[in-house]
């Protein structure tokens, strides 16, 4: 356990009835935080971009705020906005799949549970995605795959860093076997990207799981969590139900995937902008130095050290070896 | 390759059909005993037995489908190996520590022609299904079917794989050991490799742990086999908080091989005997050479970077959504 833990669960039994206060936290002055109970200023917290000023507790961050967080300002330029979600088996539950859509519109005042756009991380131009647990708790279906497979595209076609921030339940089942093959379509799109000597980025937060788990939050080159998110495959409660088994304490915690091999760096929010910053900047660097290898000649040389007077920035892809890439 | 001495196995709406069978072996049995001709009257039944098996089998719902998919019986992915290949060789082994019983591959010959085939393997009886863990693979399973297939690659043979799972197995030591990774490197693994890919849908395609192995250049699918994105028991539970509703579900889905054709997810239905796969092996494993010949011939006579990019197009088609200005969104949405 944890010092952070252990003042957590002190907290939580502490008795901290202060009712005078409930009306000041449903008017978002105050904001409780859920882990350790202590009460913050909600503007203190989002300057600290949502991490409890006490435990360290990561709360939720929706996807405006995500990108506000991870976007230099005035750079973000968002894609396929009016990609829009439709019913295409006619689904009925307990409720038509076309009224949840409504409704999680209505409520969350997106369009669907991913936005994409491209923008400066640090002065260097990435593109990102950003998942939305508001939305139908942030599953997958076709907008979703459409939204995030062109935003790879136009990240291969510019030669960008591409950068998902992961935040899933799964496949959305509405949409039925068109799910599912969403993530066969952004696992091809990432082939292309990666192939074409891109670097890739996701970053898993609280929850990754199902669908995404298996297809493109694990395939990133680099693969960052957040402290304490959930991530796995299958959920927890059928685990449990068909082994009987005890879980262990920490499982499918970010923590225990970083254990287990899958994920390479637990990065606190308020530390993730300037980390994948660093990451962009040393692999953009590196392909800057086997580029100018004299190997490359000197016409890809050249250019790359006018694009990089240019704008300092915008790098020409260095060619790997055997590289059979291509060209979008 | 039905094993014998075993208990007659049937599904719920094929008891009519089983029954009729019956009515005619003691019509003639008590024929044979009197010394009578009823020679007419057993041409009757059985013309009424086929007419019956007909209707039955030509009108199967969603869930009735997922039982035949599921039969014990239903040919395995050895057993259609054994039918159709000459030299076949099982290889073993993911070379990471372990051999995953619930997905088999190996080298065989296919009317002359070298391939690699690969498949989840449900087993035949209760010891063997537990040894193969009901044909639901672990990482180990899914790194094991990639090595295979890079194998593959690496010495120009075409990819074949057999999809018949219930899922990827959800369990303690899978999670540790990286499922999800392990099923996403294949998704992408699989659009590089240069070799064609055909994938069939022999049983069941139980979500990822189907995809896992499922992206390729040509996808097949029998009749009677279903695929969906969460088995329809799961997904009655989680939608309709009732696990009762799995029939419910498994018609909302859409996970029929028809549905699938028409949701531009599926190339081609292979057509099984009348009664289903089980009740003719032989001429199901035949049906299925066929259609792997046929696609194989078509797939061969592209360059590898042409398939590989038809490939891609494939997949990037499938979905559904619209798009337009967001005024027409505030109309409908009102
Ligand atoms: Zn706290």
């Amino acid at each position: 356990m944890s010092l952070f833990d252990w003042f957590a669960n002190r907290r939580k039994s502490d008795p901290a009835g202060h009712s005078g206060q409930e009306r000041e936290i449903a008017d978002g002055l105050w904001t409780k935080c859920e882990a350790c109970g202590v009460l913050a200023y909600t503007k203190d917290l989002q300057a600290n971009q949502m991490v409890c000023l006490d435990c360290g507790h990561h709360m939720r961050v929706y996807s405006d705020e995500r990108i506000q967080q991870l976007i230099d300002p005035g750079t973000w330029v968002a894609l396929d906005r009016d990609v829009r979600p439709v019913d295409p088996l006619g689904f009925f539950d307990r409720k038509s799949y076309s009224d949840r859509i409504v409704e999680a519109q209505s409520k969350s005042g997106l369009i669907d549970a991913v936005q994409t756009g491209l923008g400066d991380l640090e002065g260097q131009p990435i593109a990102l995605g950003v998942m939305d647990f508001r939305f139908m708790g942030g599953s997958m279906g076709s907008v979703v795959g459409e939204k995030l497979t062109r935003a790879i595209e136009r990240a291969t076609a510019e030669r960008r860093a591409m950068v998902i921030v992961c935040a899933s339940g799964g496949a959305r089942m509405q949409e039925g076997m068109l799910s599912l093959m969403q993530m066969a379509k952004i696992s091809g799109a990432l082939e292309q990207h990666r192939e074409a000597g891109c670097l890739y980025i996701p970053v898993l937060t609280h929850p990754t799981t199902g669908g995404v788990t298996a297809s493109f939050a694990m395939l990133g080159d680099i693969i960052i969590a957040e402290p304490k998110a959930l991530i796995g495959f299958a959920g927890r409660r059928v685990i449990e139900q068909t082994l009987r088994e005890k879980l262990p304490d920490n499982f499918q915690t970010a923590e225990y995937l970083q254990q287990n091999g899958f994920v390479d760096a637990i990065v606190p929010r308020t530390q993730l902008k300037s980390t994948l910053a660093r990451l962009v900047r040393l692999h953009h660097a590196s392909r800057r130095a086997v580029a100018t290898a004299p190997t490359n000649g000197a016409r890809l040389r050249d250019e790359v050290m006018l694009d990089g007077q240019r704008d300092g920035l915008h790098v020409e892809r260095s060619i790997a070896p055997g590289s059979i890439a291509a060209q979008p | 390759m039905a094993t014998a001495n075993r208990k007659p196995l049937y599904l719920d709406f094929e008891k009519p059909l089983v029954d009729l069978q019956e009515r005619i072996e003691r019509i003639r049995r008590l024929a044979e005993e009197n010394g009578v001709d009823v020679s007419d009257q057993i041409q009757q039944l059985e013309e009424r037995s086929h007419q019956l098996r007909q209707e039955v089998y030509g009108g199967l719902s969603a869930v009735q489908r997922l039982q035949v998919a599921r039969h014990p019986r239903r040919p395995s992915t050895l057993d259609y190996i054994n039918a159709m290949t000459d030299d076949w060789l099982e290889l073993h082994g993911d070379r990471r520590g372990g051999d995953d019983p619930a997905i088999v591959g190996g080298v065989a010959s296919l009317d002359g022609m070298p391939v690699v085939i690969l498949g989840h393997q449900k087993g035949r009886d209760t010891k063997d299904n537990v040894a193969r863990n009901f044909g639901m693979a672990t990482p180990g399973g899914y790194r094991k079917a990639m090595r295979l297939m890079e194998h593959a690659d690496r010495f120009g043979m075409p990819i074949i794989t057999f999809i018949d799972t219930p899922g990827a197995w959800a369990g303690v030591d899978a999670e540790r050991l990286g499922q999800g990774e392990a099923i996403a490197y294949n998704l992408r693994e699989m659009f590089r490799l240069n070799v064609p890919i055909l994938c069939t849908i022999i049983g069941e395609g139980g979500s990822g742990g189907a995809l896992g192995i499922g992206v390729g250049d040509w996808l097949m699918m029998f009749e009677h086999s279903v695929y969906t994105v969460a088995s329809p028991e799961a997904c009655a539970s989680i939608l309709w908080r009732d696990a009762g509703k799995a029939a419910q579900a498994a018609e909302a889905l859409k996970i029929t091989a028809r549905d699938l054709k028409d949701l531009g997810i599926l190339d081609e239905i292979l057509v099984e005997p009348l009664g289903g796969a089980h009740s003719n092996p032989l001429a199901t494993a035949e049906t299925l050479k066929q259609g792997i010949v046929r696609a194989l011939e078509q797939l061969l006579s592209l360059s590898p970077q042409a398939r590989r990019d038809r490939r891609y197009q494939k997949f990037r088609k499938i979905g559904q959504f619209t798009e337009g200005p967001i005024e027409s969104l505030a109309t409908s949405a009102s």
